[in-house]
């Protein structure tokens, strides 16, 4: 944090110089502009609104510091990252239409009410044009609303339900990070390859909506290929010691445990899970297996050894190999000195294809960006071909597939690729009934 | 003269509800000091939704602190109130109609009806025993909202208003967009903007909504506090026995108060949803109950102003100082020198931005330490050295006996 | 028969974690009549104890290797711990192994040093102030001990493993002579348990049986009465205070293994502490202890699947059920004393 970065500094200084020069009429009301925060003077101001406090914390500082990279990158500094890698060439590393980006940050608090809160001084007090982060589905769900209320783009960062582009789909937002579904339509193969098609599951799931949407998708899948579903017990948001959810799943016949989980909940679990003997014990003449569908490798470090051989699915990892993720590891790790997470590479990415989908439109209205954004297809930006549906503003690319390392070579090495599951067999119909309920509406200009 | 016949309020109070008029009404001038593009900018506050939360919060505070003011009884789950008030208010807009009055008074019906059944089950308690049975009413309303009750609360995202919502009264006037919160027509979020010198002043239709229902709360507070209803609350406050031995039941007085707050509470939580259309069950957590209590003993518990002044306070750390990240700091401090710039922002962003949580607590820390009876009473002393650095002797202590803090008991076990 | 045996276990467990941290909590709540809100700060600094002896355990010096490459293709560095390299191989990765029972050792003086601190710089000033300066000023305080446990270990949960000695599971259920395979048991469960119970043994007897403790039991019944008859009950209170935190500290150190140590563990179990400590009853220790082990019981039993298919969610609430039962039925908590914060 207290690191000095010279060209950093130097954005910074002349960006504020050039935010001196806003300049206002006299009096107006909302409709002299043309849209919400219609950028007027040189300048174009984004907002990024992630956790910095609660349990995600780190994960919001860890997209804030993609965003900051990603800004740089679109002002013309430092190595350009996957600029040079993205299929589209409209930007020029001269900001956004020729503007210069400036950005304001909020902390979000994991909880709607202030993510809502932060998202709108943002909009009321910032003039910001486009909202962006978070790290969780209800939060990404809320702020989407807002934007949509507000006539300003919101692009998601890490959201996991499908219901951010399913039943609460809005016009105004978009969702790079791939979704249940999506996880389980990738991983139910692979863990029918491994562990065969003759298995019986046991979900604990956190009660809530996102942990609900999860243990559908992966209960259809992994059922659809032959698996049983013994018994399916939510658990409490935060319960700490999972114990007494653990210890019923040994009187059961069931031979995997799928812990529908995510960050503190999923650390807490998996490493009761393990401590209860769970890994040794053979069921059904089988070796039980316990699965972590939405891995994050940040929160992976919290349960330590007990990941080794947990297979799960992630979005992006930075081991990956293509051009793109390559740019993009080397440019985040120069200048912080660690690898990125899945939620600082989505968080980039949604960055860049927003000042991309604004420079082929030509204009900062929402609804221009939103016709610029349906149905683009682009490439080179991590995750292989992908395409960003018109229907409910989901990306649809490659899911990976991961497993925790046996053996780690250092404190960021702690997932390898298994599998790298193809767009086509996670890709869904619009109107596939996990999904239903909703309708994008038109898009707000405000 | 006015204050008298039409207000019912002796000429003190008139003044003191005037000021506190003329404040509200000025608010969005008032929080606006800075000139836009100037380097303090960040600190201005007038922007609708931080006026709007810190005069719902106002409410919100001084209701909770009938209740706790005046009876002494603490409530830790007020929250839980406020939370009904918002489900209830954004259940009326998707079904019956985006104008905020009836969303608001269902708000209040509703918060009014759940806090006299957990207010008539805790109040058969006194002291810590009342104030861990209201945390357990709420926290069991959070946990259940979160959950089992998603049907109803839409979990953990929150109750939102959907294109396919009923709401019969507006049906016919609808598009293919979300509608907004209005008041017959004349919507919530429109705002009118002014610049004069440099600064731009935001005039809302949601914040002047929010302050007209915020300056009758608190004119009806400041009835309540100097009703004959008020002297018995302070009654039960001070000795509850030897009310009991006058022949008077306290039971019906502080239920009544715990209504009261616990309508205010629902006011609160309408408004909320009357200005944004949301209702998460976060409001209900015990965080939330938590702040509205530090929000009255920081602003000073028992004093009309003073939760106000705490809930304005609170909203504005967190509101303000949680935005200044450390390009903001580096904008501030770009002409030190290179050294010495690194250790100030350093320091700094300790305190600002993902940081503002420290600054909280330090506050809280500093007002009670150094100013016990919260900032009212800091702002009483302040004005008395002023008025005695004028005067020199004035030998007249011109503390309002109404206005000051009411010693709690010693602490039990000493 | 099985379950309920195991949820037994489960709860007892949980119950004992309760326990502990609830009787810190009533030392200084319940008997000294502050409202503690940094209690549960104080327990979360006692399981970042185990953290911070694991990583100075782990301070290692880096040597360059060509051979292998970091994630940017530069030649990766390899790390030793120094203890390693002064102690020998075994020596060193057995002390990193034991880092949370040495952290115990380590933990006791600095928590009460944090104890004494905490009591003679801030609290002594609010023992005759109101309930509610003190909530804001413990709450004030446990912010700051929190932000600053984030800034130096970040947000996430901190992986603190139990030595490997006692990492599995063994078959508790055999032993008993029930099917194998149904009861298992973690090892370090055991140990927390039996740790929870030795440290409880030891407080009451401390209070019980020295004269110390007399004069402090005696000092919470007429703190009056007792100055005026010259013994410096001031001084008594702060080694309390001291000794509060440390039997939390050592709470949140021995806990780590089971729940990765993250900055806001304090504040999901201080809202818990409160309700077990009033649900004991205020004033009472051997309340504080069975309200904890009660309401663990009851929080395992009621995760059942049996119990939740017919009232679902109940495991998320029967804590405040329960509280609000037993508080109806009996004025004062389980074992609670008259006049002890009644008003």
């Amino acid at each position: 944090m207290s690191k000095t970065d010279l060209t950093r500094r130097g954005v910074l200084r002349t960006g504020a110089v050039a935010g001196a020069g806003l300049a206002l009429p006299t009096i107006f009301t909302s409709g002299a502009h043309a849209f919400t925060n219609e950028p007027m003077g040189g300048t174009v101001t984004l907002g990024f609104n992630v956790p910095q406090s609660g349990a995600y914390a780190d994960e919001g500082a860890d997209e804030l510091r993609a965003y900051q990279l990603a800004v740089e990158h679109l002002n013309g500094e430092g190595d350009g990252g996957m600029l040079n890698t993205f299929s589209s060439k409209t930007l020029e590393g001269n900001g956004i239409l020729g503007k210069k980006v400036e950005f304001v940050t909020g902390d979000t608090q994991t909880k709607s009410d202030a993510a809502r809160a932060s998202a709108k001084s943002m909009i009321e007090k910032d003039g910001a044009v486009m909202i962006t982060g978070g790290s969780s589905s209800g939060v990404a769900v809320a702020v989407q609303g807002l934007c949509q209320e507000a006539g300003v783009i919101f692009m998601s960062g890490l959201t996991h339900s499908n219901d951010t582009t399913g039943k609460d789909k809005k016009a105004n937002g978009f969702r790079h990070f791939f979704n249940a579904y999506m996880s389980g339509a990738a991983l139910a193969p692979v863990l029918a390859a491994r562990y065969g098609a003759d298995r019986k599951a046991y979900h604990l799931t956190a009660d809530y909506t996102w942990g609900w949407t999860q243990e559908e998708s992966i209960a259809a899948a992994t059922e659809a290929l032959g698996w049983e579903t013994v018994n399916k017990v939510r658990t409490p948001l935060g319960a700490g010691d999972f114990s007494s959810y653990i210890t019923p799943v040994l009187q059961t016949d069931a031979d995997v445990l799928i812990l529908n989980h995510y960050g503190g909940d999923m650390v807490n679990s998996l490493t009761n899970a393990v401590q209860f003997g769970l890994r040794e014990k053979m069921v059904n003449g089988k070796q039980f297996e316990i699965v972590v569908p939405l891995f994050s490798r940040l929160m992976a470090r919290g349960a330590g050894e007990n990941i080794k051989g947990i297979l799960g699915s992630t979005n992006w990892h930075w081991s990956l190999t293509d051009e793109g993720s390559k740019a993009f590891v080397k440019s985040f790790g120069t200048k912080y000195g660690f690898p990125p997470s899945q939620a600082a590479h989505t968080c980039y990415v949604q960055t860049l294809l927003y000042a991309d989908a604004v420079a082929r439109a030509g204009s900062f209205n929402p609804c221009a960006v939103v016709e610029a954004l349906e149905g683009f297809e682009f490439d080179g930006l991590g995750n292989g071909k992908t395409l960003y549906r018109a229907e409910d503003h989901q990306c649809f690319k490659d899911v990976l597939v991961v497993r925790g390392k046996e053996n780690p070579t250092s404190e960021f090495d702690l997932l390898e690729i298994v599998e790298i599951t193809p767009a086509a067999q996670v890709t869904y119909p619009a109107d596939h009934p996990m999904f239903a309920g909703g309708a994008l509406g038109d898009c707000n200009a405000g | 003269m006015l204050g008298k016949k039409i207000l019912g309020l002796n000429k003190k109070d008139t003044r003191f509800l005037l000021i506190v008029i003329a404040l509200t009404l000025l608010t969005p001038v008032l929080l606006q000091p800075f000139a836009e593009g100037s380097e303090l900018a960040q600190f201005n506050g007038g922007y609708p939704d931080l006026m709007q939360k810190i005069a719902i919060f106002g409410i919100f505070a001084v209701g909770f602190n009938i209740l706790f003011g005046l009876t002494g009884y603490l409530s830790f789950g007020h929250a839980a109130f406020l939370g009904v008030g918002s489900y209830a208010a954004v259940w009326m807009m998707k079904l019956l109609t985006m104008n905020v009055i009836p969303a608001i008074l269902l708000a209040m019906v509703v918060s009014g009806l759940f806090a006299a059944a957990i207010g008539f089950v805790s109040l058969r308690r006194s002291g810590i025993y009342f104030s861990i049975l209201t945390l357990a009413f709420a926290q069991m309303s959070y946990k259940m909202a979160y959950s089992v009750l998603t049907p109803l609360t839409n979990g953990e995202t929150g109750l939102q208003l959907s294109l396919d919502d009923p709401r019969v009264l507006d049906r016919a006037i609808e598009g293919s967009s979300l509608p907004v919160t209005n008041i017959f027509g004349l919507a919530m979020n429109a705002s009118h903007k002014v610049e004069v010198l440099g600064r731009v002043f935001t005039f809302n239709v949601g914040y002047y909504f929010c302050a007209v229902i915020a300056v009758i709360a608190f004119y009806v507070a400041i009835r309540l506090f100097r009703s004959p209803f008020g002297m018995m609350l302070r009654a039960v406050k001070s000795n509850q026995q030897r009310m009991t031995y006058t022949g008077l039941d306290p039971k019906p007085y502080t239920l009544a108060a715990f209504v009261i707050s616990g309508m205010y509470a629902g006011l609160a939580g309408g408004l909320l949803a009357a200005m944004d259309p949301l209702a998460g069950a976060d409001r209900m957590l015990w965080t939330a109950s938590g702040e509205v209590v530090i929000m009255t003993i920081l602003g000073g518990a028992g004093t009309l102003m003073g939760p106000v002044l705490g809930a304005g306070v609170i909203k504005y750390l967190e509101n303000i100082f949680s935005k200044i990240n450390e390009s903001v700091l580096h904008s501030w401090f770009h002409w030190l020198p290179d050294g010495i710039e690194d250790v100030v922002i350093w320091v700094f962003a300790r305190f600002t931005g993902e940081g503002w949580h420290l600054t909280l607590g330090v506050t809280f820390m500093l007002v009670v330490t150094f100013l016990p009876g919260g900032l009212v009473e800091g702002l009483k002393r302040l004005s008395k050295r002023i008025r005695e650095g004028k005067t020199k002797r004035d030998k007249y202590d011109g503390s309002d006996p109404e206005h000051h803090p009411a010693p709690t008991k010693r602490v039990a076990g000493e | 028969m099985e379950t309920i045996l195991l949820q037994l276990l489960n709860g007892l467990d949980k119950g004992s974690a309760y326990a502990l941290i609830a009787l810190g909590l009533t030392l200084i709540f319940g008997t000294l009549g502050v409202v503690n809100f940094a209690h549960g700060a104080i327990f979360m600094i006692g399981a970042f104890c185990a953290v911070t002896l694991s990583r100075l355990l782990n301070l290692s010096f880096e040597t360059v290797d060509p051979e292998k490459l970091d994630f940017l293709g530069n030649p990766a560095k390899i790390k030793t711990p120094y203890v390693e390299a002064w102690f020998g191989h075994d020596f060193g990765h057995a002390l990193i192994d034991w880092a949370v029972p040495l952290a115990i050792l380590f933990s006791i003086p600095i928590m009460i040093a944090v104890g004494f601190i905490m009591e003679r710089g801030l609290i002594k000033h609010f023992y005759k102030r109101p309930h509610a300066d003190q909530i804001l000023v413990t709450f004030g305080l446990a912010i700051v001990l929190q932000e600053v446990i984030k800034y130096f270990y970040g947000a996430n949960p901190i992986s603190t493993p139990a030595p490997d000695a006692f990492k599995g599971s063994f078959d508790f259920g055999a032993m008993l002579g029930f099917d194998p395979n149904v009861i298992i048991y973690p090892y370090w469960r055991l140990v927390y348990f039996l740790f929870a119970a030795v440290v409880i043994g030891a407080v009451f007897s401390f209070l019980r049986f020295t004269t110390f403790g007399m004069v402090v039991r005696a000092g919470m019944a007429d703190r009056e009465t007792v100055g005026l008859l010259g013994i410096n009950i001031d001084r008594r209170f702060t080694i309390m205070f001291g000794l509060a935190a440390a039997v939390a500290g050592s709470a949140g150190v021995m806990y780590a293994p089971i729940l990765s140590p993250n900055y806001h563990m304090g504040m999901d179990f201080l809202v818990l502490c409160f309700v077990v400590v009033v649900v004991g009853g205020m004033g009472s220790l051997p309340g504080a202890v069975a309200a904890g082990f009660l309401l663990g019981i009851l929080e395992s039993f009621s995760s059942m699947n049996a119990v939740k298919s017919i009232l679902p969610g109940i495991d998320q609430i029967i804590i405040y059920v329960v509280a609000i039962i037993i508080l109806l039925t009996r004025p004062r908590g389980l074992m609670g004393k008259k006049g002890v914060m009644e008003d």
